[in-house]
């Protein structure tokens, strides 16, 4: 028999800039999770010693986010020491991965209640402190064309021939849906994070420029030329023949912004919550995963979420709201020509993390707060979550209200 | 006792280490000095009193590098596995020893004889510009595996070894103090020794920084963040320059960072598994099979007439003072032969010496040439528009416009002053010698000598024997090209030499698959993946297309003349469209199959796009790689059998000097031996079924196959 995953709460920490001078740079990682594992449990009434797990995404899992960051976050949040806690990393979508592994634990049956999320403070562990292969065996990184993601990112909108105002275009409307968003309380799901004393350090996302303009836009400088030069603009030519060169038209504009913050979601069957009394707000209606061409790297989220949907019986005309992951602006626009879409109405409504920046382990599961939220306030039935993936893989998650 | 490391012990327990091989001039690191090195260090583990050790050369040379021929035999990894740790298991004792020891470095230590220097704890050098030290294995498809991977990595820091490991271009002793591989310079061999035994006196107790307690690599070994950034970069720096072609270098990046990660001795052996597996490679061997064996065979005279006595050339006159012909005159210059410089005026002629002093001027600016040499160079060369003025010379080089009438008159104006044994030689690319020579009255002193531009870069010359050339008049020209310090090849007459004509199958090909509809960037990629230093489209523009459009019609019309009819390629109707249709002419004029805007760099016209329609199905990069490099090997085939080209280094030496093709593979015929004679065979045959018949493979081919023969 079958076990509906069932999501009966998705919260985050508001997205603090991933500097020195953001709001939750003095926070270490672990306090982010602590924050939201006690607010998950005061806001339903929990008794943490139902849950088996706590399934953590982080993407460099070393010094302050080092040593399985679940299990001290459970027993530092005063959770019961029966609670397990793990760790996982798959990159960027490490917060989705977390939730789909709750979900799939839970519809084996092996599980009942489960909390799944994400962390990341790139402001204290910054990008690549965790080393890797690639970075200790050279031979790893030229058998699969290694290439950093900002040069990926402008090898897709090479490939796919956006033009500069296109991606500046939607890093505006990024900006413009998240303030107005914001403005509204449209972001349900935020907990505001505090210190010892109680005094707030941060209670809504920082990282958001609603007056970005197309003429500011314009004047940053493509943020990957230099490394393109190097030879990584190379690497790509080499890996793709018939291009001439490489477009570098990705700049800190629109690309995802470097910031600080968690997410926190409670995944159980049907049973357990009924018998917890718990209200479900979604269940996890399937997912999809794929491996694609590491150096373009970028381009997973179409096939996945194709994946996804066949899995689920369904088309992309039966999806409410999607939330694509804006890491770069190539990335969603690939996303909507690899799904036929021809316009952005369902798309990212409330904005993205070009404009609210991009913790990495924790985005998946924030993408899943963010899209519950919008579904309810919407009153709308179903949504499709998906990311691109470092090395070439995209991972997509349909969910539907219950 | 071995014989060539003699062992001295002065009264203050020092002892000093004397390298001198018998029956060489150098010394050089092979299987003999690796038992005679070991037995020396048993020894000194033994030695009571002992104070000291320094590492000198009764040569003129420290070392000049590892014996190449054994290492060439090798094709078990086992085998080259374990003589390079027991090689490094000598060194290994000797740095670990107890007492200082160092390497007194009287002139070039390279290669396995820097890596000798680097397992001392001291090296002092004669500073001297002939003392160059470095790790030159990279140039030869090698790694430094005799710990020079290793080491460099301890001494200098991921970063700062980099270079030295991947590129392989030797430093002076002054270079390398500033570099930290020296640590101290000498002015003469007394001084050398003395600053040895001073230092040895100063630090009774000294060893490797790495074997101390307080060791840090300097930029930081691969797990810290300082070392990230460049750990990301290099494989992609790497790439970009080698496409994936060249192990060695791919290689050594790897032992570095393995290396360095781990502790001194299993860095090491991580090395030697590298090692093992370049040295016993397809690439290592092609490149030593042709830059090493091949070349030396050329140097040494190997395609130079039996039984002439060497011949001296002393005043060389050059006619025509155009890109070539002052090009000519400077290296001519600078290798100590006074030169005539003429063209039709002397204002000519002064230009073309002018272009010279700029040269020379720039040498001595970037520091790597003195005012004397330059002033030396520049007061060898006199300029003149009169005949008069090449009295005396006993050599002519016509460096004139390409065109019969205009080379006949010069030559004939030449020879009425020069003497009679003098040789006359012309500078053309594309027009047959022997019937350039038929205007001279002197035919058997009359002979091709095709330099390639810019003449003080590129080290080939193709030496074209006519018909009635003399085996005298090829001995001095032979031995003309070796004082200018370039590389001599000979070949017989015929349309194109050698060079020209196989070079122009790399750019027809290319033009070929342009009209079959393939993506002309596809194209252009598969040629630099396939190792060509451009893409044959590009390489087209360079020469000219209207240039190619004029050979081609004058091929025609020779051929005609012989009653004969030119084979049709797509390419040529290529040329004629882009030349007659589009009025692209080719690179000099900014217009070809790209665009060269003042500004930025070129790319592809967007009109090569649409020239022809797109095929129905795009040919893989591997099918193009190979029809670009199949057609050049089968021309040298064709050439090597017609006995255009003689020789088999010939042939590789001047593929790859001339026109760059591609190094990893050795050369046209290389590339045979390597891709097997019978597959290569086979290969052909499908390539002709699908693209015509100028794939099919010549007779000595196919009979090499039969009988199992390499070239």
């Amino acid at each position: 028999m079958i076990h509906e995953a069932y999501i009966y709460d998705a919260i985050r920490t508001p997205r603090g800039k991933g500097k020195k001078d953001g709001s939750l740079h003095e926070v270490p990682p672990i306090d982010l999770l602590v924050t939201l594992l006690k607010a998950l449990q005061g806001r339903n009434g929990l008794d943490s010693a139902e849950v088996e797990d706590v399934i953590i995404g982080c993407v460099a899992p070393v010094g302050d986010q080092g040593a399985d960051i679940a299990r001290c976050a459970v027993l530092a949040a005063g959770w019961d020491e029966t609670v397990a806690g793990v760790q996982i990393n798959r990159f960027c979508s490490s917060g989705l991965e977390a939730i789909g592994m709750a979900a799939e634990k839970v519809r084996s049956g092996w599980h009942d209640l489960l909390v799944a999320g994400g962390v990341e403070s790139m402001s204290r562990v910054p990008m690549m402190s965790d080393g890797g292969p690639m970075l200790g065996k050279p031979m790893v990184s030229l058998d699969i064309n290694m290439v950093p993601q900002g040069v990926s990112a402008d090898l897709l909108a090479t490939l796919e021939g956006f033009s500069r105002e296109e991606l500046d275009q939607f890093a505006i409307r990024s900006q413009q849906r998240a303030a107005l968003a914001r403005e509204c309380g449209y972001f349900k799901s935020v907990v505001p994070v505090k210190d010892q004393n109680g005094l707030p350090l941060l209670d809504q996302d920082e990282y958001i420029r609603p007056d970005a303009n197309m003429e500011g836009l314009a004047k940053l400088k493509p943020a990957f030329q230099q490394m393109g030069d190097i030879g990584f603009d190379a690497v790509c030519l080499q890996r793709y023949p018939t291009v001439e060169r490489i477009n570098h038209l990705h700049t800190a504009g629109n690309s995802s912004g470097i910031v600080d913050g968690a997410a926190v979601a409670l995944i159980g069957s049907k049973e357990k919550g009924e018998a917890l009394g718990l209200k479900p707000r979604g269940r996890v209606v399937s997912v999809g995963l794929i491996g694609v061409e590491p150096s373009l790297m970028l381009q997973g989220p179409g096939p996945a979420s194709k994946r996804a949907l066949a899995k689920a019986g369904m088309t992309i005309g039966d999806i409410d709201l999607i939330e694509c992951n804006e890491a770069f602006a190539a990335v969603p626009l690939r996303f909507m020509r690899d799904m036929g879409l021809t316009d952005m109405d369902r798309l990212n409504v409330n904005g993205g993390a070009i404009a609210l920046g991009h913790p990495l382990g924790a985005t998946g599961t924030m993408l899943i707060g963010t899209a519950l939220d919008e579904l309810e306030r919407q009153d709308k039935s179903t949504a499709l979550i998906t990311l691109c993936i470092g090395i070439g893989m995209g991972e997509a998650m349909i969910i539907e209200r219950v | 006792m071995n014989t060539f490391i003699s062992y001295e012990k002065d009264q203050q327990g020092m002892v000093t280490l004397t390298m001198d091989m018998p029956g060489r001039s150098v010394n050089v690191i092979n299987e003999e000095f690796g038992e005679g090195f070991s037995e020396v260090v048993d020894r000194l583990a033994t030695e009571s009193g002992l104070t000291g050790v320094i590492i000198a050369s009764a040569k003129k040379t420290f070392v000049a590098g590892a014996e190449i021929d054994f290492l060439y035999q090798q094709i078990d990894p086992a085998v080259v596995f374990r003589m390079v740790q027991e090689m490094k298991a000598s060194q290994r004792r000797l740095e670990t020893l107890g007492v200082p020891v160092v390497a007194a470095i009287n002139g070039a230590a390279l290669g396995g004889g820097w890596e000798v220097a680097l397992a001392t704890h001291y090296r002092v050098a004669i500073d001297d510009p002939k003392t160059k030290i470095g790790l030159p294995e990279v140039t030869l498809g090698l790694l430094p595996g005799d710990g020079g991977v290793t080491r460099m990595v301890r001494l200098l820091g991921l970063q700062a070894a980099f270079p030295y490991l991947t590129e392989g271009k030797p430093v002076t002793a002054r270079e390398a103090k500033e570099a930290g591989l020296i640590d101290e310079l000498a002015a003469d061999r007394a001084d050398m020794m003395a600053k040895a035994r001073a230092w040895i006196l100063a630090n009774p107790k000294s060893s490797q920084p790495w074997d101390r307690e307080d060791y840090r690599m300097p930029g930081g070994t691969p797990s810290s963040p300082k070392a990230a950034q460049m750990l990301m970069v290099a494989p992609a720096m790497l790439r970009k320059k080698t496409y994936r072609n060249y192990p060695a270098p791919e290689a050594i990046l790897s032992a570095m960072v393995e290396g360095a990660a781990v502790d001194f001795d299993t860095a090491l052996r991580i090395e030697s598994r590298y090692f093992a597996a370049i040295a016993t490679g397809k690439v290592a061997k092609n490149m030593l099979t042709t830059f090493w064996f091949q070349l030396n065979h050329i140097k040494g005279g190997g395609s130079r007439p039996a039984g002439i006595a060497p011949t001296e050339t002393k005043k060389v006159g050059v006619l025509g003072a155009g890109l070539m012909g002052h090009g000519i005159a400077y290296v001519t210059a600078t290798a100590g032969m006074d030169v005539v410089l003429k063209d039709v005026s002397k204002e000519k002629a002064d230009a073309g010496k002018a272009a010279i002093d700029e040269l020379v001027s720039k040498r001595v600016a970037q520091g790597r040439m003195t005012a004397e040499a330059k002033a030396a160079i520049l007061g060898r060369i006199v300029t003149t528009g009169a005949a008069e003025d090449l009295q005396g010379c006993d050599l002519v080089i016509e460096a004139v416009f390409e065109d019969r009438g205009l080379k006949a008159r010069v030559t004939q104006e030449a020879e009425a002053q020069i003497a009679a044994d003098a040789v006359f030689a012309s500078n053309t690319s594309t027009l047959p010698i022997t019937g350039l020579a038929e205007p001279s009255s002197r035919p058997e002193n009359f002979i091709g000598l095709h330099f390639f531009s810019p003449v003080h870069r590129m080290d080939l010359v193709e030496i074209i024997v006519g018909k009635k050339t003399s085996q005298q008049t090829l001995a001095k020209a032979f031995d003309y090209v070796l004082k200018i310090g370039k590389t001599p090849i000979v070949v017989n007459d015929s349309r194109g030499f050698y060079t020209s004509r196989v070079f122009g199958t790399y750019v027809k090909e290319g033009c070929n698959m342009l009209a079959e509809g393939q993506n002309p960037r596809a194209i252009e990629a598969a040629g630099l993946q396939a190792g060509m230093p451009m893409g044959a489209l590009e390489v087209a523009d360079m020469v000219g297309l209207n240039l190619a459009v004029h050979i081609n019609e004058q091929t025609e019309k020779d051929l005609a003349a012989e009653g004969k009819q030119m084979e049709r390629q797509p390419a040529d109707a290529v040329v004629v469209r882009m030349v007659k249709e589009f009025g692209r002419l080719g690179k000099n004029q900014g217009t070809g199959f790209y665009d060269y805007p003042k500004e930025g760099g070129k790319s592809l016209w967007p009109g090569v796009y649409d020239l022809y329609p797109t095929a129905a199905a795009a040919l893989s990069q591997g099918e193009m790689i190979e029809r670009l490099m199949f057609i050049q090997a089968l021309e040298t085939v064709r050439c090597h059998e017609e006995g255009v080209v003689l020789s088999v280094a010939d042939a590789n030496i001047g593929s790859v000097f001339g026109w760059g093709f591609a190094p990893f593979k050795g050369g046209t015929l290389q590339y045979i031996n390597d891709y097997g004679i019978a597959a290569f065979v086979e290969r052909s045959r499908q390539l002709a079924d699908k693209y015509g018949d100028r794939f099919s493979p010549p007779a000595m081919l196919i009979e090499m196959a039969r009988t199992g023969k390499t070239f």
